[in-house]
């Protein structure tokens, strides 16, 4: 059955939230390519050395980065690499965080939730609501009122995403929610998905961030000069701009209320820098699908099913060649969407899933 | 051999450091093999969301939810971390002749 749509409510306590659970969409069962098990476990497999190696330059390119515009501070020229330690600390801490929080990125445990802890300061989420928003995002991918990260909700906030590009609006709500969960409250949406015995743990985090930005404060008070705080808490907000490129590839003007990854993820061609930045998060249809392949498996993933997917994007540049009127003409018209094209080869989608996209 | 023990299915069905879905009545249950030749029994849905876990992913002595990528001991069926928090229920395991028994008593 259709769901009328007429001004959709995003908020995971509202209208939708109930539409959504009526029509089967909350913890529904999603569509999955076949791929022989032998060969999937082999994907499956976890290993230290990539991450180990990958996590390693990263931290080198920060530190170096960060020397050099200690050097070049009070000339122009701390511009440089203070540009590029915002896009490593901003942007590709989005990566490492998404990747240990399915703690797929190393074989060994503590490794991942090491990195997953990191990563959340630097991109400015919240380690333990951020764990279960996401959890829900892969439960309930792009279903409204059930999806706490859709990033382009139907009419897009055109002024809201351009704002994000310095996390201008994301990172106040963010400091908001921090200053709530100092005082051992949630708020209505987070009590929606995380747990009783994790909220102890929200509180607890919070007060650790607050306390270190609070230190970096300090510090640059004591010193007299901004300085400190172009390494840490400015670069969540400076350096963000590239994740959020990155990330409005990955379901943005794609169909809502699909049971099927093919239609509401995109899969994009991205060269080495770029993937690297990314760790592979490009390959998002096979991530949603398989959230098990760590990062360095995902390309031989895409192999194994590119039969059953609609053809990948060849480059950003065609990603938003495809996203940018998307999003214009959803100003007008909300109810439009990109509809994914699957190839000859594919299993064709279920006709409950045309009827409600 | 007491009525509680149920024939899940041939030993060679469960291929090393794999799991396996055996349903039975109304019920779905998750069959593990490990490296070594030993077996063990859980039940089948991740305790965080309705996922069959004979989807995921063994490592060792855990399996990993294959939605969520929750976590847990199939020998004790400890939750080893969010979003997995409650532990599962396991079941005794014997194997005979060639088959795999769960005691569902």
């Amino acid at each position: 059955m259709p769901i009328e749509i007429t001004k959709r409510d995003y908020s995971l306590v509202g209208r939708d939230t109930k539409l959504a659970e009526e029509h089967g969409l909350a913890n529904a069962q999603w569509y999955s390519c076949a791929i022989p098990r032998p060969r999937l476990k082999e994907l499956m497999q976890r290993r230290d050395g990539p991450a180990i190696r990958d996590t390693l330059l990263w931290f080198a390119l920060l530190i170096g980065t960060g020397t050099l515009g200690f050097l070049a501070w009070h000339t122009w020229w701390a511009i440089l690499p203070f540009a590029a330690y915002g896009v490593l600390y901003g942007s590709s801490s989005d990566s490492r965080w998404h990747e240990s929080l399915h703690r797929t990125a190393f074989k060994t445990t503590w490794m991942n939730d090491a990195l997953y802890e990191i990563a959340s300061f630097m991109i400015l989420r919240e380690s333990v609501p951020w764990r279960w928003s996401h959890t829900r995002h892969h439960t309930d991918t792009i279903i409204v009122g059930r999806d706490p990260e859709i990033a382009a909700p139907r009419p897009p906030d055109l002024l809201g995403i351009a704002l994000a590009f310095f996390a201008l609006k994301g990172g106040p709500k963010e400091f908001y929610r921090m200053g709530l969960h100092c005082t051992g409250r949630l708020t209505p949406a987070e009590a929606t998905y995380v747990p009783d015995e994790e909220r102890h743990k929200v509180y607890r985090n919070a007060r650790i961030y607050v306390f270190i930005y609070l230190s970096t404060i300090a510090a640059a008070i004591a010193l007299h000069s901004f300085l400190p705080l172009m390494y840490i808490g400015l670069p969540s907000f400076y350096g963000v701009w590239l994740a959020v490129i990155f990330g409005l590839t990955q379901h943005a003007g794609l169909a809502e209320d699909v049971l099927d990854h093919r239609l509401n993820c995109r899969t994009v061609r991205m060269n080495f820098v770029c993937r690297y930045l990314y760790w592979n998060m490009n390959y998002h249809v096979e991530h949603h699908m398989f959230p098990m392949v760590p990062y360095h498996s995902l390309s031989g993933l895409h192999q194994e099913l590119k039969d059953d997917m609609p053809k990948p994007y060849g480059s950003i540049r065609e990603a938003y060649r495809e996203i940018i009127p998307a999003l214009w003409k959803q100003r007008k018209d909300p109810t439009f969407y990109v509809k994914r094209q699957l190839p000859r080869t594919a299993t064709p989608v279920t006709a409950p899933m045309d009827a409600m996209s | 051999m007491s009525d509680s023990w149920i024939d899940a299915c041939a030993a060679d069905a469960v291929v090393k450091d794999d799991v396996i879905r055996f349903d039975h009545g109304d019920r779905t249950f998750a069959i593990y093999r490990t490296a070594d030749d030993r077996y063990y029994a859980t039940d089948g849905f991740c305790t965080h969301a309705n996922v069959h876990l004979a989807g995921g992913f063994v490592m060792e002595h855990i399996i990993e939810c294959p939605k969520h990528n929750g976590r847990f001991d199939f020998t004790t069926g400890q939750a080893k971390g969010a979003p997995a928090c409650v532990n599962l229920k396991t079941y005794p395991v014997k194997v005979e002749a060639g088959r795999v028994f769960l005691n569902l008593a």
